[in-house]
């Protein structure tokens, strides 16, 4: 089977999920939080639209609905929610500089490739059209895991928790066209409580280092100022 | 095929090739002028580049006393490289004989000679800038060249080949097709063509200010035809990177036989998509800040991660498993 020989829609799916798996990439190495916020907001938007055009293509109603769920959640409400938050705790105009960004970015091309592999016994089996989204899908979810572990920031780490979620949803849509509606209503006010209760974290972490960057939990002394991660700096300070 | 038809279609290779040399100043001088509009100037002619052209070739040429013959060799060497490397890439006309001679490999070589050649010649004077120029090209071209394989292999691997021709024949014979692959690629390519071709960005074409200048710091010491030979290849490499993006991923209107018709529909078809990525081209320079040097390699890796992600896409989603 070739792309040549696929109506157009369905190419179009594959188009859209393609650009999916780009912005997993565009929001692992977003320096700056809003515009990560913004990426999000996209893929949320892209995944929307994946369901959308399987229901289209496949004829599928009860996708409508969900099409609109994902859009109306991850597309305007989390994202404003992310937004709103942001601007509570002052960090708008916040980047966080990766370490490795472009290491950060090849470890991600690897895992599309790993997943690409582990997938590919699976849709042998020959499912629908769809069934080549389900390693993008993978992928989504693989990257999002990278960007919880190589970010910093609690909110960058959020981030990369929620896009998770959105390969999830784009592997339920493409290869079984759909959960049922009670599962997806489940799921979905699930991250949306989830997103609350992130929100209600992030103060409290902030409350207790002063900071978002999840990185300086690691330090055991009380000390807000940098020289505490200095050893010899601990000691003394302990000593007195 | 008969010898007839054979002459023809090298005549017509040769007239493309003519074209290519003719047409360049007219893209450039077609930036400028939608880039002056969008600034709410008037701007110079549309001629004015064959103008400026015309006035160095007259004018003489003086050449720096610590300058070695390779400093006198070095615009034609470029011009020919640029203008060979043009040569190869469909204008008008598919199924053209030097299209079977080069490939997209030998096009990707034939520039990179051309610019080892303008970095010796930026360094060989021993100027201050000439070798900054120099040593800034390289580094960029040292990142742009992997994107641009990259984005050429993903094309190559739709096709089954790495001839533009067939690439172009490929996609015209599917029709319509949305492929990831090929989005990601295009923006590759169009990442990499302002990168090379020393658009805003990267560098600024505008402007002779010491510390920001990349291809005209490595041209500050030629005068007369030299320069004239200089800058007449970089608006054909502009040329050729703006025909190889509007061609190969919009090839629609390019003529497929050797009839008076069909050639110049695809001429008026080209002149069109050129026109529309001219005018882009400019409403980008227009919006956008050049950055700064260090910043490039960040610009060139997002082109390098769009062409692997294209090879990728290409092999997930479009091959099925």
């Amino acid at each position: 089977m070739t792309l040549a020989l696929l109506p157009l829609l369905q190419q179009f799916v594959l188009l859209l999920a393609a650009l999916v798996m780009f912005l997993s990439f565009v929001l692992l190495a977003q320096a700056r939080l809003i515009s990560a916020i913004h990426s999000f907001a996209w893929q949320g938007a892209l995944v929307a639209a994946v369901t959308l055009t399987v229901a289209v293509a496949g004829e599928t109603h009860h996708l409508y609905f969900s099409a609109i769920l994902t859009l109306a959640l991850k597309a305007l409400l989390i994202p404003w929610m992310l937004h709103r938050l942001t601007r509570r705790l002052g960090l708008e105009r916040h980047t966080e500089d990766l370490h490795w960004p472009t290491l950060a970015i090849m470890a991600a091309v690897v895992l599309v490739i790993f997943s690409y592999w582990l997938v590919t016994p699976m849709v042998a089996q020959g499912l629908a059209f769809t069934r080549n989204i389900i390693a993008v899908s993978l992928a989504v979810v693989l990257i999002g895991l990278l960007m919880m572990v190589v970010r910093q920031q609690a909110v960058a780490q959020v981030l990369g928790f929620m896009s998770m979620e959105n390969g999830l949803f784009l592997a339920a849509v493409s290869a079984t066209a759909g959960m049922p509606l009670v599962v997806e209503l489940g799921v979905a006010f699930d991250v949306l409580v989830a997103m609350v209760l992130f929100g209600v974290f992030f103060f409290q972490i902030r409350e207790s280092i002063d900071s978002l960057d999840v990185d300086r939990l690691n330090r055991l002394t009380e000390t807000a100022d940098p020289v505490g991660a200095n050893p010899f700096a601990t000691t003394d300070e302990v000593s007195q | 095929m008969p010898d007839g038809l054979v002459l023809a279609a090298w005549l017509i290779a040769f007239a493309q090739a003519l074209l290519y040399v003719a047409l360049a100043p007219l893209l450039v001088g077609w930036v400028r002028k939608v880039k002056a509009r969008l600034q709410n100037r008037r701007g110079a002619s549309l001629f004015q580049p064959y103008a400026d052209l015309r006035k160095l070739l007259i004018k003489e040429t003086r050449v720096p006393h610590t300058a070695s013959p390779l400093f006198r060799m070095a615009p034609y060497i470029v011009f020919v490289a640029t203008w060979l490397a043009a040569a190869t890439v469909p204008l008008v006309a598919l199924d053209l004989p030097v299209a079977r001679i080069a490939d997209i490999i030998v096009l990707v070589g034939l520039l990179a000679l051309a610019r080892f050649f303008l970095a010796l010649a930026g360094m060989d004077v021993g100027t201050a800038f000439g070798g900054m120029g120099a040593s800034r090209e390289m580094l960029i071209s040292s990142l742009a060249e992997p994107a641009m394989l990259m984005a050429v292999f993903t094309l190559a691997m739709t096709a089954h080949s790495t001839s533009l021709e067939s690439v172009m024949s490929h996609h015209l014979a599917d029709g319509f097709v949305l492929r990831p692959s090929y989005l990601f690629a295009l923006g590759a390519l169009l990442l990499v063509a302002l990168a090379e071709c020393g658009r805003i960005p990267v560098d600024n074409p505008a402007t002779h200010l010491e510390l920001t200048m990349i291809h005209e710091a490595m041209l500050l010491e030629y005068s007369g035809r030299h320069l004239a030979l200089m800058e007449w290849a970089a608006q054909v490499k502009l040329l050729l990177y703006g025909v190889l993006i509007a061609n190969v991923f919009f090839p629609w209107g390019v003529g497929r036989e050797f009839t008076p018709l069909a050639l110049g529909l695809g001429l008026l078809a080209v002149l069109a998509k050129l026109a529309l990525l001219g005018a882009a081209l400019a409403t980008a320079e227009h919006v956008m800040a050049k950055m700064r040097l260090f910043r490039a390699p960040a610009f060139l890796n997002l082109a390098l991660l769009l062409a692997l992600l294209g090879l990728l896409s290409h092999v997930i989603l479009e091959i099925g498993a």
